[in-house]
Formats: structure tokens, sequence, C-alpha cells
């Protein structure tokens, strides 16, 4: 099974560390992890701005740069939710604008090939125990994009829920947004701010030690938040916690 | 005329304006959020009772759909139906025309007094600052409507317009403003909500006993038929669909569907996604005239205000669909924290912000800020009961606002320009593109980055404020990741095409 990863624009620029967390997890799960240095952003912040246009030539580099891979893995279900829900959405509306099947037929490939890390390690790898030692109380913060476009369900509960020493607290509130959306936290600072402050209080008051997702977006967003409240709760990826061990606490 | 001055959508600020100021406004924030967190859980459970919900939703919107697709013969049906039942039937392009007739259909009573039913259509058109500029009143009947009427302000919510006001509030508004209108609010209110209650039922009868002009909307007109429905909670649209001579229907022509069949699909959406409940109150349905009982003229007024247009557009004709539940704004956090008014038009909200800029255009600043009036978290697509898919609609009209594009005006095909205001934006999304379309640029920018990390500020300059007023700023690594793989992995790396 040949694996590419897919470490999106943000975790390569920002939080790198994740990206060796993922890395550590599934060779630790004897698989054999690619990285084409072709790849770069999926696009998103261009897309959901309203620059469709500006988002096409990252449709199709990211096709190209995983061009022969079985399956991509990408630690973020906003990015992997950008490549299944809307990049078929683009190469209709390129093709409706009289530009071919060229696009639409390079998002048909990458498609079903594209998985976010928790739901590539439940449904292609069939595990929830992924043998992970991590000795903290933790929440977990179910991204939109995750929740509502994959539907990822119980996958990153179930996945934490098998690790040892992890105390998993409920978050009030879960399922409300974070606030980040991308240009959104800029755009309407205000609004984006109001339920950032919301949720960095409903975090802290769990009394957990760190807050979990599966996007290192929302995290700088409610990471920033945290910090600037003065709490001492750490965002932290899923993937640094299932890859973390008795031997390396990550 | 007897009522005090109107408020107006006219001239409001962009969105992030407007929201900048309520989000601080923390009496606002409370009322909303209890309102909000109770109808939304009370709303899961209500849905939840029903196995069928998913193909009750798909039902509605296949029906939906289909009518839309064959809006024009539906329509016609309608009208011959009405006509056959003894109503008439009028057809407005526009909000100027729609109350344009409705002014001379309620002049040519002689009368200079209307009862309202609650209508969304006629907030859409402003009918009651038109009636008022021709020496007619209307008096809001819904008590929220009222509420709002009496405090001089906007509706900030489709089903619950004074949702933005908590009890005390609406406690001043009856003890000072109700003699203004009408029969004053009895000595020594309380808050209590049945004193509310009875001081506005006090307030209403008079009005339903003297009103010869009752102007409704309606929530669906059946084509087979030529019925009309209205569905509330409180009763008093059916005192003003009932009791006066002459009623007066304003609806906008996507609410037609095509059999009495179909109301069996809406009439189990509908209650269970606005009001949570299994069954509404009050469902009143009137066929034309009749000798016997209510009104002995009826007038339906068809309204287009830019439906046509939008029916054109292949993405954004879902909002059609609409039913007006409001189950959108209750789950919307981005609702939560602005409050309706930030919409600046009849319509807060997710179904506003896909709604407005199609009836009225992106040309204004407030119109161009809506549909980037979302977080894009999908609760709004997640609980619509016609799955209007809202992100979808909002991404598609960000593109519109920013480039412009192939439109529909009054019918007529027309390629718009892009909103004023994004030139440095566009500037700034194609450096980016460019940038991170060319990896080895992207990578000599996070060497840049990482180099100078410890020379970063800790607070942005110019537009960066907006993110480091309120939130750290992430620290820079020393190394990216594909820094790190290239120096530890690079060359074990055989899956590398």
């Amino acid at each position: 099974m040949r694996v590419g990863l897919f470490i999106t624009c943000v975790n390569d620029t920002l939080y790198p560390h994740t990206g060796r967390a993922v890395v550590t997890l599934l060779e630790r799960l004897g698989v054999e992890v690619g990285f084409p240095a072709g790849q770069s952003c999926c696009g998103q912040p261009h897309f959901n701005t309203g620059y469709r246009h500006e988002t096409e030539p990252l449709v199709r580099r990211y096709a190209t740069a995983f061009r022969g891979y079985d399956h991509i893995v990408t630690p973020s279900g906003s990015c992997a939710a950008m490549v299944r829900d809307n990049y078929p959405r683009i190469g209709a509306k390129a093709a409706a604008e009289g530009r071919g099947q060229e696009l639409a037929e390079a998002a048909a490939t990458v498609v079903p090939r594209t998985h976010e890390l928790t739901e590539f390690l439940t449904d292609v790898l069939g595990v929830t125990d992924v043998g992970a030692y991590y000795p903290h109380t933790v929440t977990y913060h179910p991204t939109c994009h995750g929740l509502r476009m994959l539907r990822l369900g119980d996958r990153p509960r179930a996945l934490l829920g098998a690790v040892r020493g992890l105390d998993l607290v409920e978050l009030p509130g879960a399922e409300e947004c974070c606030g980040f959306g991308g240009t959104f936290a800029v755009k309407n600072a205000a609004v984006s701010a109001a339920m950032g402050a919301d949720k960095a209080r409903n975090i802290t008051a769990t009394g957990a030690q760190a807050v979990c997702t599966v996007d290192n977006s929302c995290q700088m967003h409610i990471g920033g938040t945290l910090a600037r409240q003065g709490s001492a709760v750490r965002p932290v990826h899923i993937a640094e916690i299932l890859a973390s061990t008795e031997e390396h606490v990550w | 005329m007897s009522g005090p001055g109107h408020a107006t959508y006219l001239g409001m600020p962009a969105f992030p304006e407007a929201a900048d100021t309520s989000t601080r406004d923390t009496r606002l924030r409370a009322n909303l959020r209890h309102a909000t967190h109770t109808i939304r859980t009370k709303r899961a459970t209500a849905v939840a009772e029903l196995d069928d919900w998913g193909r009750l939703r798909a039902a509605g919107a296949a029906i939906k759909d289909r009518t839309l697709r064959h809006l024009d013969h539906y329509l016609e049906r309608l009208e011959s139906a009405v006509t056959a039942a003894g109503g008439q039937v009028h057809w407005a392009a526009d909000a100027d025309e729609a109350n344009r007739i409705v002014t001379e259909l309620v002049r040519a009573t002689g009368e200079h007094e209307v009862v309202k039913v609650k209508s969304m259509a006629t907030q859409e058109i402003g009918l009651n600052d038109a009636l008022a500029e021709a020496g007619i009143t209307a008096y809001e009947t819904d008590l929220a409507e009222l509420i709002v009427q009496l405090g001089d302000d906007l509706p900030s919510h489709i089903l619950v317009p004074a949702i933005h006001r908590n009890r005390s509030e609406i406690r001043d508004i009856f003890a000072e403003r109700m003699a203004r209108w009408g029969r004053p609010a009895p000595d020594g209110l309380t808050d209590a909500p049945a004193d509310l209650a009875e001081a506005a039922r006090l307030h209403l009868r008079e009005k339903f006993l003297n009103a010869k002009v009752a102007v409704s909307g309606a929530n669906f007109m059946v084509a087979e038929t030529g019925t009309l429905v209205v569905v509330e909670s409180e009763g008093n649209g059916r005192m003003c669909l009932t009791l006066p001579d002459t009623l007066i229907s304003v609806v906008g022509i996507e609410k037609v569907v095509p059999t009495f069949q179909d109301l069996e699909v809406f009439l189990q959406l509908l209650p269970r996604s606005s009001t949570a409940e299994r069954m509404n109150p009050y469902t009143s349905m009137w066929t034309g005239t009749s000798d016997d009982d209510g009104p002995r003229t009826f007038h339906l007024v068809l309204l287009d205000n830019g439906r046509t247009d939008t029916l054109a557009d292949t993405v954004g004709r879902q909002a059609l669909r609409c039913i007006r539940c409001s189950a959108c704004l209750n789950v919307c956090p981005v609702y939560e924290r602005a409050g309706g008014h930030a919409y600046g038009s009849a319509y807060p909200g997710p179904i506003g912000a896909i709604l407005t800029p199609q009836l009225r255009g992106t040309q204004s600043a407030l119109d161009a800020s809506l549909p980037y009036a979302s977080s894009l978290c999908g609760a709004c697509y997640e609980v619509c009961p016609v799955a209007i898919d809202i992100p979808e609609i909002l991404v598609h009209l960000r593109e519109r606002v920013v480039e412009g594009g192939p439109v529909s005006v009054r019918g007529t095909r027309a390629v718009i320009k892009p909103a004023k205001g994004h030139a440095a934006e566009r500037a700034a999304m194609r450096a980016a593109r460019w940038a991170l379309d060319h990896p080895s640029v992207l990578r000599t920018g996070q060497r840049l980055a990482s180099r100078t990390r410890r020379l970063h500020p800790r607070r942005l300059p110019g537009p960066g404020r907006a993110w480091s007023d309120t939130r750290e700023l992430p620290a820079v690594p020393a190394e990216s990741f594909r820094d790190w793989w290239q120096r530890t992995r690079a060359t074990n790396d055989r899956s590398t095409p």
C-alpha cells in the first residue's frame, strides 16, 4: 500500500511536529509513507473566499503530486473536505464554463483516495487501538468540516478512547463552531472573536489539560484565544496524541 | 397617522461593522443566546421523534424543486383556481409594484386602517411604510411584530421578530407605547408573561373588531385548488383572516405547491423545524371567497421581486425552497453573536445571507458583505428541512462578489462587475496562489520566516490586527515539515514519484 502524506500548507509551515507525528504513527502501524514534494495547498482559502479560478491550478497540482499513491492521508478534516466536496464542484463548474473535463477528471481521481487521518486509521487500516499512551486529561472539539462534511462521527473519540492513560472529558457545546472559518477570522473579526471566546471558556471549564482536534487551522484560533485568555489548556492535534507512547511521550 | 416613526433597513452598514457593535451589546448577546439555545434543543428533540425525517426532508426538497422547474405552469394553474373560487389575482414584478397594488386596493375600500397577519413578504417589500405614505395605518397583530412595531424597531428573526428583547424590555415598550397606537396597557403592568399577553390581547382585540381590511402573506399556495395556507401559533392571524370584509394576501411566487397532498409533507416539516412543535396550534386555509363566512373580497398579489432572477441561477435557486422556518437562524453561531439587525434585511441569519444578495443583488456594501457573514460551519445545512446547501450558496455568492460574472437581472442575462473594495484582496489571493503553485517559492518563504522568527512581533500591524487583537499568533517553527522531511527522509523515500 502506497500512502502519500498531504501535510497541508498550515501544518507544513506552522505545525511541522504534527506532520512528524503522523509519520511516526503511520510507520508504527506498518504503513510506508511518502511525501511528494510537488504538493502545496488544497486551495481552500481561495475557494472559500470566492476565488474559485485561483483554486484551479492547485487542484491540478494536488492531483499530479499524488498520482500513483493508493491513498492520500491528511491530518486535516477541513482540507480533506475541500478535496472531497469542492474539487468535484470546481471540476463541474470548469466544464460548465466550456473548459473541458480535465479538472473534473483530475478531481475524480483524487476524491475516493483522499482520507482524513482518523478515517484512514479506522476505515482503511481498521484499527482503533493504535498502541498510544498519553497520560493527560483531554477534551475533544469536533471541528465543523470533519463533523458535518466528512461525517467523522465517533471515529476520533473511539481512537482517543483506546489511548492508555488518557482521560477524555466531554466539552459542553462541543458541536458549535470555534469561529475560525479561514478568512472569516479577519473579515468578521468581532464575531469570530466572540465565538472563539465562548469556545475557549467552555474548554477551560472542562478542567482538561489539553484540547484535541483534527484540524490545526482551528487550533491556531482556539489556542491563540486560550493563550490570550491566560488559560493553561494546551491545543494538541490528535496525531500527536496517537503518536505518543510510553517510550516517547509526544 | 397615529403611529410614530418607522425604522428602515436602508443605508445600514456592512455586516462586519454592524456586528462589531452588536457583539458588544451584552444584553442582546444574553437574550439571543438564551432564546436560540432553548429553541435549538427543542427542535432537535421534535425532529428526533420522527424516524422518517430524512425522507420527509428529501420529499420536501424534491417537491419544491419540481415545482420551481415548472413554476410558470403552477402559477397559472393557481391563478385559474383562485379566480374560479372568487378571488382576484394581481402580479407584482417588484416591491414598488406590489406596494402600489396593495395601496390602491386598500384605497378602493375607503378604509384608512388595516390589520396585518405576520408576513415576511410584506416586511421584504416595506409595505407598512408605503401604506403610511398613503395615509393608511397598518397594525401588526402578531405578538412579536406588535412589540417591534410599538418599539419603532425592526424584526431581527423570521419566526420570533422580537427575539432581541427580553420581557422587561417588552413591559416597558407596552407601558410607554400602546396608548399611541390604540388601547393603552393596563396600569401596573408587570413583566409576567401572562400579564404581557393579556395586555396585548386587549390592545389587539379592539383592532380585530374594528378592522375592515386585512393584509396577510401565506406559507403555502396550492395550485390545484387555489387554497392559501397560513400556519401560526397565536390565532391572531385567524382573527385577521376571518373577521374583515376584505383580505389582501401578498405572497412570493415560490410559495406555490402543486397539490393539496403536498401539504402533508410541509405541515410536518415546518412546525417541527420552526417552533419545535409536532403540530402548530392554528393552520388556516381558505379558497377564494364564500358568501357564508370570512372575507367577501379576496385579492392575491403574487410577488416576484428578484425570485425569477434567483431561479435563473443553477446553484442559488435552492434558496427558493425555503419555507421560512428559521431553524438555520437558531443554530447559527454567527447569528447568535451578531443578532438579526446586522443582516440589514427582513431575512436575517444564514438564509438571509443567501437570499438577500440574490433578491437585491450584491452591489451595495451591505449586500456584498452578507455572503461572508458565515464561518461555513454547516450547522444551517444540517437542520434545513428542505436541504438547502447554504454553505455552497454562500461560497457561490462570494465568487459573484469578488469576480462578478453572469447573472439574471429582471429576467435578462447580464454580466456584472466585481463588487467594489476587493482589489487588494484579489492581488493578495493571486500572489498567494502563485507562491503556492511554486513550492520552491513557498519553501523560500518558509525558510525566511523560520530564520527571522525571533524578530516576529506578537501583535500585527494594519489588517493583521484583526487577528492579533484577540488571539496570540502561532510561533513559527525552526524548520518546516518539508525541510525536515528532506533533511531526514528524502533519500529513503522510495515512494516519491
